[in-house]
Order: structure tokens, then C-alpha cells, then sequence
């Protein structure tokens, strides 16, 4: 289990989701004919202008805006989780750190592990601050995520991104209590170099690849803190369709009221580096002190990050002071699958 | 594409970076060293809310090379809450939706960015306050 020797903590928190939804019954009219399934009911496709820049820069202003106090040059490491990085050389993290104020006497780096950059990057963080080489650390996950025209993943890839501020427990709206990661070479997603599109191992990516180290990572975490699922008030899983999540949770024994607050994918889609940390922040928004998170993330190639924390007294006044994740699930215009080929550079002119 | 000129334009561009008149106070916003009430030099740093409201604006639908990709999108005048005025796109709005005094919030977006051989600019949008 990793558990810094000094105690760290979420200071601040925050979401951004882009204001465009493509129903997924758009990618069955296309493709199947109207005759398919619909593994969400609609996904958050990124406007013309936007990419995990701009995600990550309004999500880290959230991050920034609920922390209150916190000077962004006391900022040690701005860290961008994932698989969709602007460019191929050029860092995200310069460009975000410089957006809020934390240059240039900080870390900037980008973090790629498929859908789980961005909790690997949390825990990193809590391994700088919990060392006392930083105050405090800025983590990011977020995606504008990729999918074959026409492929399965077509339906659920979506857009968005959430950020959090580490920094000492005594500031904290959410008490880190733990964390563990189970890892293995498991080839069930990947993209080559210089393609646009990844690729899956169709049902391969089910069993031996989410659900077992879902399982394998949640299961050592709450051993190692000596927890049950009853500990917990809420559990989020990486969200890659409906019915993942909630298959794992029932295998793990954790009830769908638990997992219900943290579960946007039917709304949002999966996004990627963002889903299961977007999960979180719609937790963070209503929950209260005392209550209990588990968060389990879930990359392909394959691991999975589980973080247990424990909310504090801080987390009531903070909640307000940036838009929730549910304003911007709110804040939603249908477009159709035209418009969404534009937006999502689909369309090679 | 300038790389250079885009450069040295971050600060006000990412973050709405002006200056203000140590003399008389006047917030100044482009950034430009000089106040344009007092004259006096002006170089302090100020960083503006970015909350501001539409003072007039008109919908680009035959955009300048290296915009196309935006194009229909609508620019405004923005009178900024401390007071300059600025011109900016206005984004994640349609522009049948827009109005003379309309409250708008900055936001970080992609200015130009279609051509893959160079760099992507970022930079101030506005967009209609508290998310629509």
C-alpha cells in the first residue's frame, strides 16, 4: 500500500465537461441502421476549439478556485495525464501551468497509462507532497478520447477532464488514507505510433483485463486498511460503458447507491484519463465530512490505481466555489453526427 | 505563423494579464507600458476576472485564412468589468443567442490550431457568464 509518511490530502478539486452531446443512437443510424444496441445513452464531444489543454486549463481554475488561498506559484508539479496530448513533442503541462499562474519554478510533465494517466499521476503527487518536496502538486487526467469510425468504442468515447490540488492533510477537503496499484502487461487496448485510432481486443478487454485488476487493485487496498465496501459511502470505478462499473461493484459487494453519484458514462461517455476522476469530482460534490470514497481507476496495457479517502469538514464550504460537475452535465447541446465529424477532426480536408 | 510574436503574447493571452498606472490606477488592458490617461509608465502587473459583457459584436461567416476551422463563429467588443475593452471570439454560444450587454466570463481556449506543421495558439475566448 502507498501511504505517505506525512499526511496529504485534496485541497481543491475540479471538473470541466465540453457543452456537446452525440446520443449514441446518432452512431447507431449511421452504422448498424438504427439496429444496434447503445452501450450509453449519449457521450460530451469537445467544441472546435477545444482540446485537453483548454479541458485541463478550466478544470485546474476549478481545482484552483475551491482551494481559496493557495498561491499558484507554491505549486510544485503540474502533471497531465493523458492519451490525447495536443501534440506529440511539446508538453501539456507547460501550457496549463502557465494558464494559472504556476511558472516557472515548477515540475511540468505529461502522464500517459491509457484511461489510468491521471491516477497515476495522483499518486505521484502524493508522493511529492507526502515527502515534503512540495506544498502542493496539481494533478490532471483528461481526454478528448479516440474512436474508430464505426468501431464499438465509437459509441461511448468522450471529452472532459477533472483536476486536484494535493496539498497537506490540515488544508484538505479529502484525507488521502491509502492507495495500491496492480499492474500487468495485458494487451487488451493500445493505439501504434502515428495512428489515429486505437485498437481493442473486443471481449478480451472484459475479464482478464478491466475486471481483474479492478478487482485485484480494490480488494488489496481494502485489505491493507483492514475495510469492508460497508466502510464506504461511495465507490467509483473507471467508467468505459454502463455496465462495467456496475458488474464490478456488484462482484466486489458494493451496493448501486454507492455507485450511483459517481456514475456520469451514460451521459458523458467514457473519458478516458477523465472518467473515473470526472467520477470523483461529482462525488466531491455532494458529499459530507466524515463519509468514506474508494476510487478504483482502470488503463488498458493493463493496471488499476485504487485510492481510499475520507472527507473532512473543509469539503462543505469548498463545494460551491467552482461549477459542479452536474452544471456541466446540465449545460448540454445535441448535435448529430455531421456536426460531431467536424468537431472531432474526423473530417480530412 | 510567428512563433516568437505568438510567444511573447502568452501573458495576456492565457490568462488576461494587463497592467495598471501606479500613478492614477488606471488597469490597463492590452498590456503596453504607457498609461493611456497619465502617460506615466505603467508596468505593473494586473491580472483581470475576466468577467465582462458583449459591448457589440458581429458573426465572421468569411473568416481570415488560418480561422476557417471556426468559421461561422461571432467576435465581440468586450467591456471588461475593471473597465478597457477588448476584442475577442465569443465561443460555446450561438450566435443567434447573442445580445448587446450580454454578461460573458473568459475563457482559455484554441485560437488557431488547424495547420499541423505549427504550433497551436491558445488564448482568451469569452463565453456567456456562469456556463450559460
Amino acid at each position: 500500500m502507498l501511504k505517505p509518511d506525512r499526511p496529504v490530502g485534496i485541497v481543491g478539486y475540479g471538473a470541466y465537461i465540453p457543452r456537446y452531446r452525440l446520443p449514441a443512437t446518432e452512431v447507431d443510424r449511421i452504422w448498424t441502421n438504427g439496429q444496434g444496441g447503445t452501450p450509453v445513452r449519449e457521450k460530451a464531444v469537445a467544441g472546435p476549439d477545444e482540446d485537453v489543454v483548454t479541458i485541463s486549463i478550466e478544470a485546474a481554475r476549478n481545482a484552483l478556485a475551491r482551494a481559496g488561498e493557495v498561491r499558484p506559484s507554491l505549486i510544485r508539479a503540474v502533471w497531465v495525464g493523458s492519451e490525447s496530448h495536443p501534440y506529440a513533442v511539446k508538453p501539456t503541462s507547460t501550457i496549463v501551468a502557465e494558464a494559472i499562474g504556476a511558472t516557472p519554478y515548477t515540475q511540468a510533465g505529461d502522464w500517459e497509462f491509457a484511461c489510468k494517466a491521471g491516477t497515476e499521476a495522483f499518486q505521484a503527487a502524493l508522493g511529492f507532497v507526502g515527502s515534503g518536496m512540495a506544498r502542493y502538486a496539481l494533478v490532471v487526467g483528461a481526454d478528448t478520447a479516440q474512436a474508430r469510425p464505426g468501431d464499438d468504442l465509437e459509441y461511448t468515447a468522450g471529452a472532459g477532464g477533472a483536476a486536484y490540488l494535493l496539498g497537506p492533510a490540515e488544508e484538505s477537503l479529502a484525507v488521502v488514507e491509502g492507495s495500491c496499484s496492480y499492474v500487468t502487461d495485458t494487451p487488451d487496448f493500445w493505439r501504434r505510433a502515428y495512428q489515429r485510432y486505437p485498437s481493442h481486443g473486443g471481449r478480451f478487454t472484459g475479464q482478464p483485463a478491466y475486471f481483474k485488476h479492478i478487482v485485484a487493485a480494490a480488494q488489496g487496498l481494502m485489505a491493507a486498511l483492514d475495510r469492508q465496501p460497508s466502510d464506504y459511502t461511495y465507490v467509483v470505478f473507471h467508467q468505459p460503458n454502463v455496465k462495467f462499473p456496475q458488474t464490478v461493484g456488484k462482484q466486489l459487494g458494493f451496493t448501486s447507491q454507492q455507485l450511483a453519484p459517481g456514475m456520469l458514462c451514460n451521459e458523458i461517455g467514457n473519458t478516458y484519463a477523465g472518467s473515473s476522476l470526472l467520477g470523483l469530482t461529482a462525488v466531491l460534490d455532494v458529499a459530507a465530512p466524515g463519509e468514506r470514497v474508494l476510487l478504483v481507476s482502470y488503463g488498458s496495457g493493463a493496471g488499476s490505481d485504487a485510492i481510499s479517502l475520507l472527507i473532512t469538514g473543509a469539503i462543505t464550504e469548498r463545494q460551491g466555489r467552482a461549477p459542479r460537475t452536474r452544471d456541466y452535465i446540465a449545460r448540454r447541446v445535441e448535435i448529430d453526427y455531421a456536426t460531431y465529424v467536424r468537431y472531432a477532426g474526423k473530417l480530412i480536408m | 505563423m510567428n512563433v516568437a510574436g505568438n510567444w511573447r503574447l502568452q501573458q495576456q493571452r492565457y490568462r488576461l494579464v494587463g497592467e495598471e498606472c501606479e500613478k492614477c490606477g488606471t488597469l490597463i488592458f492590452p498590456p503596453r507600458d504607457l498609461c493611456p490617461e497619465c502617460e506615466a509608465p505603467a508596468k505593473m502587473p494586473y491580472v483581470f476576472s475576466g468577467q465582462g459583457e458583449v459591448y457589440s459584436y458581429s458573426t465572421i461567416y468569411s473568416p481570415p485564412r488560418g480561422f476557417e476551422e471556426f468559421a461561422p463563429y461571432t467576435v465581440a467588443l468586450i467591456r471588461l468589468k475593471e473597465g478597457p475593452m477588448l476584442t475577442a471570439q465569443l465561443t460555446d454560444v450561438e450566435s443567434d443567442k447573442v445580445y448587446i450587454g450580454m454578461p460573458v466570463e473568459m475563457v482559455t481556449r484554441k485560437i488557431q490550431g488547424g495547420d499541423e506543421g505549427n504550433p497551436i495558439v491558445y488564448g482568451y475566448k469569452f463565453r456567456p457568464a456562469h456556463l450559460g
